[in-house]
């Protein structure tokens, strides 16, 4: 995007000072509660309410915490961060594959009724599904599938949003041009999908997973409504119940700071990771046209 | 729309990408392939089955009601229908219009908070000679990738008297005013990164040449900002808006997790948590499908409204 640098005409070497300010002061309180989560981390029971805050302590305070934290009923935390896992990866997978199909068909081809679809689907970004998230747990009732990992992934494998990300990002970088010439080829429309769409919506996938990932790591309603049995609890709900279980009493609070950092590293991780790879300009890519 | 952010595609791309998009496909329909409604089909049958059906389901029981049948043989209940009484009920409970009231409060802090932050924060990291806004960006951004959830345990143990580095002990962060704010803030805090980048990514589609123009007739760079790259940006901010909104519909995770430590926030504060505790604290199951209904509406009917204000606001500015 280098093209974009608009002339510098008169420029020197000065730093523009308000705008780093700024976006100093932003990046502070974007990073402070973080850094504080870190270092409250390392406080045992005892030194969270009474020591200095933003001073981490070295008292062997983050291990006793860990252990702890892990130890803690069985080490039925391990087991919530094991079920986020499934349903991140699982629903994120699912639904990459799902969006992808659906948004490349409906880029790449017209067909009775693709355009009311795509319609519909444009409805379906407009009305967030966590809305209806009662309705559904009301309705998957009716068939006894609540309390299952299947309840809460089924509502999450089909994003609307997705598929309008894919639909656009396929419209814009499958050229027909390619489509065409693997068709004379002899390709079928199947292996064109694959060799030629897919590879070509990569940066796409990528984004849509990364957004899917992230949106059923943190969900929380979801769970909260579907699952009794806590065994099922993704971390969000884990870490919620060990809150509701402290009732506003100080022991259980440097577990539960713990377990907040511990289960804000995967994602933090993953998305600093794939920083490269994905496209989050993609977003606004929508609102061009 | 005819603005003038549809040409950044245009000076971008190349020729025949443009042509692309802007006449519509020449040649998609080749020959008849069954792939197109395969590929669609999981999409469709599961969007049925996720959204339509249980919307389908809970209409008809926002209709139904339970009525005691005391017969020789013991009581039992039975699903009667009711007509429109779970609405009227719903919407005659003084506690569904107060939750919605504390939901515009926190949206009325909240939103135009996220949008003036994302925006300014746009704007500083688009400024000439900005320094290391690779690291101000992705801290900014940071916050997205923590769960509401965890965000609001974080926040929580910042604002409370006995953990808290920013005066919890002097402020009452669960006040009866100041829960606003402080809910208020957990969201724009977990969000503000995100439609930065949106609202940035808009900015650098901008053509090059406007500021070019505007810079020989001498404008300031705070002129160009708030003259040229605002105006210009505006579909971009109505969609930030739009989502900010629908957001605050949806606020839920922050006020709930916060319950345990804040007793100025009830279990129905909000209108997600009035339903939720409408169907199963009250476990009343037809009036918590019959709010269901009337959140769903609303966030259709703000959406419509959203849509609309960014249009005139729109047309005011040409």
């Amino acid at each position: 995007m280098s093209t974009l640098q608009y002339s510098s005409v008169g420029a020197s070497k000065r730093i523009n000072l308000i705008p780093t300010l700024v976006l100093f002061v932003g990046a502070a309180y974007c990073i402070l509660p973080v850094l504080w989560i870190l270092i409250a981390s390392t406080k045992s029971k005892s030194e969270l309410f009474n020591t200095a805050a933003y001073l981490p302590s070295f008292n062997g305070g983050l291990w006793e915490n860990l252990t702890g934290l892990f130890a803690y009923r069985d080490g039925i935390f391990l087991r919530w961060a094991g079920n986020s896992v499934i349903y991140a990866v699982g629903g994120g997978l699912l639904s990459t594959v799902i969006a992808a199909s659906a948004g490349y068909a409906l880029a790449k081809y017209s067909f009775r009724g693709s355009k009311l679809t795509f319609r519909l689907i444009v409805a379906g970004v407009l009305l967030p599904s966590i809305m209806l998230a009662i309705p559904q747990y009301l309705l998957l009732a009716q068939f006894g599938l609540t309390n299952s990992y299947f309840s809460v992934l089924l509502p999450l494998v089909v994003s609307p949003f997705a598929i309008y990300l894919c639909k656009i990002y396929a419209e814009s970088s499958v050229p027909d041009e390619i489509m065409e010439a693997a068709r004379i080829d002899g390709g079928s429309e199947f292996r064109i999908f694959v060799s030629v769409g897919l590879r070509m919506m990569t940066p796409a996938l990528v984004t849509v997973f990364l957004l899917q990932f992230i949106g059923i790591w943190n969900n929380f309603l979801l769970p909260f409504i579907m699952l009794s049995d806590d065994k099922l609890y993704p971390l969000t709900l884990g870490l919620y119940g060990m809150l509701r279980v402290s009732g506003g009493q100080a022991a259980l609070y440097s577990l539960v700071i713990t377990g907040a950092l511990v289960s804000i590293i995967p994602v933090v991780a993953l998305f600093l990771s794939l920083q490269r790879y994905w496209r989050i300009d993609m977003l606004s890519g929508g609102v061009k046209s | 729309m005819t603005t003038a952010t549809e040409k950044p595609s245009t000076v971008l791309d190349s020729d025949r990408r443009t042509s692309n998009r802007l006449l519509p496909p020449k040649r998609k329909k080749l020959r008849s392939s069954a792939l197109p409604v395969f590929l669609v089909m999981p999409a469709v049958v599961l969007m049925a089955i996720i959204t339509v059906a249980p919307a389908i389901y809970a209409f008809v029981l926002s209709f139904m009601g339970r009525k005691v049948t005391g017969g020789l043989l013991g009581g039992g209940t039975q699903e009667i229908f009711v007509g429109l009484n779970n609405y009227v009920a719903a919407l005659t409970d003084s506690e569904f219009w107060a939750s919605i009231t504390r939901m515009l409060t926190v949206a009325v802090v909240g939103v135009p908070a996220t949008l003036i932050l994302a925006t300014v924060f746009a704007l500083c990291l688009d400024a000439k000679r900005a320094r290391l806004t690779g690291f101000t960006r992705i801290a900014i951004f940071i916050p997205y990738a923590v769960p509401g959830v965890v965000a609001s345990l974080l926040w929580g143990f910042l604002y409370m008297p006995a953990t808290s580095p920013i005066g919890g002990g002097v402020i009452d962060y669960f006040g009866s005013t100041t829960i606003f704010f402080s809910v208020a803030n957990i969201a724009v805090w977990g969000v503000v990164g995100f439609n930065m980048i949106i609202l940035y990514t808009a900015i650098r589609g901008l053509p090059a040449e406007l500021y070019d123009a505007a810079q020989l007739d001498g404008a300031s760079e705070l002129q160009i900002a708030l003259k040229i790259k605002l105006p210009l940006i505006r579909p971009a901010l109505v969609m930030c808006g739009l989502f900010s909104v629908l957001g605050a519909l949806q606020l839920f995770n922050e006020p709930t997790t916060l319950r345990p430590l804040a007793n100025a926030i009830t279990s129905s504060w909000v209108p997600l948590m009035k339903v939720y505790s409408d169907a199963f604290v009250t476990n009343n199951i037809y009036q918590g499908a019959a709010s269901a209904l009337l959140l769903v509406a609303l966030t259709v009917g703000a959406t419509v409204v959203v849509n609309a204000v960014g249009r005139r606001l729109g047309k005011a500015n040409k």
